[in-house]
């Protein structure tokens, strides 16, 4: 087959993400400008994600073997962009007195979003790991960039290395599962996988299991689920706050895609152990993430267990996709991760806009008397808050709606008796946290997040926290946006 | 359209009670009150209209998300508008209480007390189960703000208490809907949450029984009835005495609303063999609650007990679900809900007089504070339920009612009356007689009570003895919505019994 220029077309917002990180570092190469460079990867991130929405509902094709542009894909490469944009909005601020060269951090973080695009672009083995290894890759760099930095304020280097190192074996047993199913199939393509895992000729279904599942727990690693999550505290704790949330959003988003469109094609889950595999490391994610969350005094702590959590309500609609008919089960995931990627910028942008890269703010003492000192910013983290806990008027709410729903649809008694149980407690760190906020007021030095620099990340949070409440109260365009999507995924 | 006005404006009225703050510290309980009492006058304006066919007065339907069948179905009949009238009343009431005890962050303050009173009329007039859920949950966090901002010493445990138990229930009922909805889904071919939909679904005997479960745990929690009463203590004696009026007063009545409304007609044939099991419960909480009450030296949570313990009359009369029982059911929440009220704020004045809520270190305060005693006395004799007032006539209908139903329970719950006088009239000889010390607490703010809480005392006080002498101006309202829905019941009991 011939590829013709007109055939890589809908690949447009991923050849304008590449362009634009090519052109930032032309850019450095001819003058260092931090604004600059922060503005060119600002405005390329926001021209690839306005043509990926305005493609959306027109681009479907298959772009050589490796890449789908489906309404599906274009939606979370609309989501990926938009993220990687607020992220790099709240990064200015955070990273302006950093002394060491600070232009490069948005190359990385560029090149993170091309991963991370094509990672929920693929359908095929192969560019599910190239999209994967550089999302990785640039991430090393993003957590460990302070690292010269004499003033920094926790430890970069040590998560760095703890998060390469583990990402690294991950990987390995990511690929080493994927050879086993080549040899068994022959092919990595995600649709042809699916009818010799439903016919196990050759080495059998237990051959098929073993790849399935070692597949799944390298997944499961980057997703941070239990028991693989071991390395995700200590990884937020020490990454600078913006690579923070790049990890804690669009490295969990991406892979997430990944595996639903795998399990879905591949009908992996018609084996009942792998179901059982998925359940029990759901089931295992919710109540560690949430019990182990009650423990952390430090934010960054706090959130990544409960992102942990998160991830296991995902598996739950994952797993009802199995035996719930129409596309009830993908919709539940894709709001949730859409839920999940607000309130997740949201809650980490409260804390980046008050830290810097000298000092960051992440223990629950320091907000204490929040919301009397600074009642925007307390306002916006405990609507962040209270929607990661899934109370109403919040999108939160909605998105753990239709979690209960797919999940009664499918009947999976246990794991909605588990996620009330894990919900019931991730009320108490939310409402730990809310409930110092009200406290009055410790003397002591203050957060210093008025400055002009800081007018970027404060439209942000204004921005989101309008997304999280309207669409609580009235989420019909996006219910009926993500309805025609996930006819894609099916 | 009244019905979206009456929870918008106290929505809109809560924000401008919070902004008006930065002019002027005195405007915000203002703007509350106006708010209420404005909101109160087009309540009284709907009663006036006539209901339709099916006994809705009024009512509101509006597509929300169609995806689901989810619909903004609002909706009011007689008994509707009686607990909304009772939240509007109550509602102003609850300003006065606060009017002088909230000094700090008063903005905020009337901003979460409008916010929860939307909440519950939302609650009282959603007929849109995923609506009801949503207004549900939405009046939990304003009122977990006032107790943990306002509250007293040991306010965060209490807040937290009262957040997880109702939410984690609130999961379990919003799992029962999700269930109804998708018996629609297999059943009727679509997705619906309304109520009128969901009436008709035909379950398993099994199945109902468990989707049942959901629905009562929840309303059970939020009465409460034993055993999932033990936040309540905790919130009420750590809450401001606004947050206890309408804790006591409009929060627990959701409770008994979401029984007889969802719980009871959604379920028949589950509810007929649960019943024994749920009187069991209301006549353990009516007895062990009294029992309990007696061995408190805190007066607050005395009062919470015994509301747990009146509540359980509550209870009894739903679940022996004959016209009497029911409208003495109703009869009760709406004495209850004054009298509890009103003894929350005296309990509250006290406290606010003398810093404490212990019962041994107060004594002989009859002259030194004669108008409060004899409203104390009033309400005490009120909750005890001496004939001619309103918690009387509920009490005794419940109990007829329930005789019908279930002789054995009865008998044995009618003892909690005796008990109640008992603990009413203690608490009164503990405060009021003997001899005044002074020695224990710090005196020198103990005045009486001044014209202002004179004024909502009395304003209380005429509406228990206006629902103890002639209760036949409540009664008529509630009674057509309860025999309409003993009639859709009584069908099918009917069929439960020949088999």
């Amino acid at each position: 087959m011939i590829t013709t220029l007109a055939d890589l077309l809908p690949l447009l917002p991923l050849l304008i993400a590449t362009a634009t990180t090519i052109v930032a570092m032309t850019a450095i190469g001819i003058r260092r400008n931090y604004a600059l460079t922060a503005g060119i990867t600002i405005a390329g991130l926001l021209i690839a994600s306005l043509v990926a929405a305005s493609t959306m509902f027109t681009s479907n094709s298959q772009v050589t073997p490796l890449l789908i542009v489906d309404q599906y894909s274009l939606f979370f490469t609309v989501l990926t962009c938009v993220t990687a944009m607020l992220i790099a909005i709240f990064s200015f601020p955070y990273l302006a007195n950093l002394d060491d060269s600070k232009e490069e951090y948005y190359l990385l973080l560029g090149i993170a979003t091309i991963g991370a695009i094509v990672m929920v672009s693929s359908n095929h083995f192969v560019s599910t790991i190239l999209g994967l290894e550089t999302l990785s890759m640039s991430l090393y760099g993003m957590v460990a960039y302070p690292v010269h930095s004499k003033l920094a304020d926790k430890f970069p280097l040590e998560a760095s290395v703890k998060y390469l190192v583990l990402s690294a074996v991950a990987s390995g047993i990511l690929l080493f599962g994927m050879a086993l199913i080549y040899a068994q199939t022959g092919t990595l393509e995600f649709s042809s996988i699916v009818n010799v895992t439903k016919e196990t000729p050759g080495l059998g279904a237990g051959f098929s299991i073993v790849a399935l599942i070692m597949v799944f727990i390298g997944i499961a690693f980057k997703l941070s689920l239990a028991p693989f999550h071991m390395w995700t505290p200590d990884v937020y704790e020490g990454s600078p706050l913006p690579a923070t949330i790049y990890l804690a959003t669009i490295g969990k988003s991406a892979m997430f895609v990944v595996l639903l469109r795998l399990i879905v094609t591949t009908e992996a889950l018609s084996f009942d152990s792998i179901i059982l595999a998925i359940s029990l490391v759901a089931i295992v994610s919710i109540l560690a993430g949430n019990l182990l969350a009650l423990l952390q005094d430090s934010l960054k702590r706090i959130l990544a267990y409960s992102s942990i959590a998160h991830m296991g309500y995902l598996l739950l609609a994952l797993v009802a996709s199995y035996y719930v008919q129409g596309t009830i089960s993908v919709e539940a995931v894709t709001f949730y991760l859409f839920a999940y990627m607000v309130m997740s910028v949201g809650a980490f942008g409260v804390i980046s806009i008050v830290s810097s890269s000298e000092k960051e703010f992440d223990d629950i003492d320091d907000y204490q008397g929040l919301f009397w000192r600074n009642p925007w910013l307390a306002a916006v983290f405990t609507g962040m808050l209270l929607s990661l806990a899934g109370i109403p008027l919040t999108v939160g709410f909605i998105g753990k709606f239709y979690l209960f729903f797919s999940g009664v649809e499918a009947g999976l008694w246990i794991l909605l008796a588990v996620l009330i149980i894990g919900s019931g407690v991730g009320l108490y760190y939310y409402l730990r946290i809310v409930y110092r906020m009200l406290l009055s007021p410790k003397d002591g030095e203050g957060f210093n997040s008025g400055g002009s620099q800081h007018i970027g990340s404060h439209g942000v949070l204004a921005f989101l926290l309008a997304l999280l409440l309207i669409l609580g109260v009235y989420p019909t365009p996006l219910v009926s946006i993500i309805e025609t999507i996930s006819l894609n995924i099916l | 359209m009244i019905l979206v006005w009456l929870i918008s404006i106290l929505f809109v009225g809560g924000i401008i009670a919070w902004l008006s703050e930065r002019i002027n510290p005195a405007y915000p309980r203002m703007i509350a009150l106006i708010t209420v009492v404005l909101d109160l006058l087009l309540m009284l304006s709907v009663l006036g209209s006539e209901p339709n066919a099916g006994g809705w007065i009024a009512s509101v339907n509006a597509e929300w998300v169609p995806r689901f069948g989810i619909s903004f179905y609002l909706a009011v009949d007689g008994l509707s508008v009686l607990l909304i009238l009772l939240t509007g009343f109550l509602g102003v009431i609850a300003i006065g209480s606060a009017w002088d005890e909230i000094k700090e962050r008063v903005g905020f303050f009337y901003f979460n007390l409008l916010w929860t009173l939307a909440g519950v009329l939302g609650v009282f007039t959603a007929l849109d189960l995923f609506l009801f859920f949503f207004f549900w949950e939405v009046m939990l966090i304003p009122m977990y703000f006032i107790i943990a901002i306002w509250g007293h010493e040991n306010k965060n445990y209490a807040a937290m208490k009262f957040f997880i138990f109702t939410q984690v229930t609130g999961m379990l009922m919003l799992v029962s809907i999700l269930m109804l909805a998708y018996f629609h889904l297999v059943q009727i071919g679509n997705l619906s949450f309304n109520y009128h939909d969901l009436l008709r679904i035909e379950m398993g005997n099994q199945i109902e029984m468990w989707v049942m479960l959901g629905f009562f745990v929840a309303f059970t929690t939020k009465l409460p009835s034993v055993p999932f009463h033990s936040w309540l203590p905790d919130a009420h004696s750590q809450a401001p005495t606004a947050g206890s009026v309408i804790l006591a007063g409009i929060l627990l009545k959701t409770g008994a609303y979401g029984l007889i409304r969802f719980a009871v007609p959604l379920f028949p044939e589950a509810s007929l063999s649960f019943a024994p099991i749920a009187m069991t419960l209301a006549a353990i909480s009516i007895l062990y609650c009294a029992k309990v009450a007696f061995a408190q030296t805190d007066i607050k949570r005395l009062i919470a007990y015994t509301s747990v313990s009146h509540m359980g009359f509550v209870t009894l009369g739903i679940y022996a679900w004959n016209e009497q029982a029911l409208q003495g059911a109703v009869m009760t929440m709406l004495a209850h809900g004054l009298s509890a009220a009103a003894l929350f704020m005296l309990a509250g004045g006290l406290q606010h007089r003398i810093h404490t809520r212990e019962m041994p270190d107060m004594g002989g305060f009859w002259i030194k504070v004669p108008r409060m005693a004899v409203v104390a006395l009033f309400f005490s004799v009120a909750a005890l339920g001496m004939p001619g007032l309103g918690n009387f006539v509920g009490e005794f209908l419940a109990l007829l009612g329930a005789f019908q139903a279930n002789i054995t329970i009865t008998v044995i719950s009618a003892f909690g009356l005796i008990l109640a006088s008992v603990y009413s009239l203690w608490v009164i000889q503990m405060i009021f007689h003997g001899e005044y010390t002074g020695k224990k607490i710090d005196d020198s703010h103990l005045t009486d009570l001044n014209g202002r809480e004179m004024f909502y005392f009395g304003a209380m006080m005429v509406g228990l003895v206006w629902m103890g002498m002639y209760p036949q101006s409540f009664l008529n309202l509630s009674q057509p919505v309860l025999v309409e829905l003993l009639n859709n019941t009584q069908s099918i009991f009917a069929a439960v019994v020949q088999n």
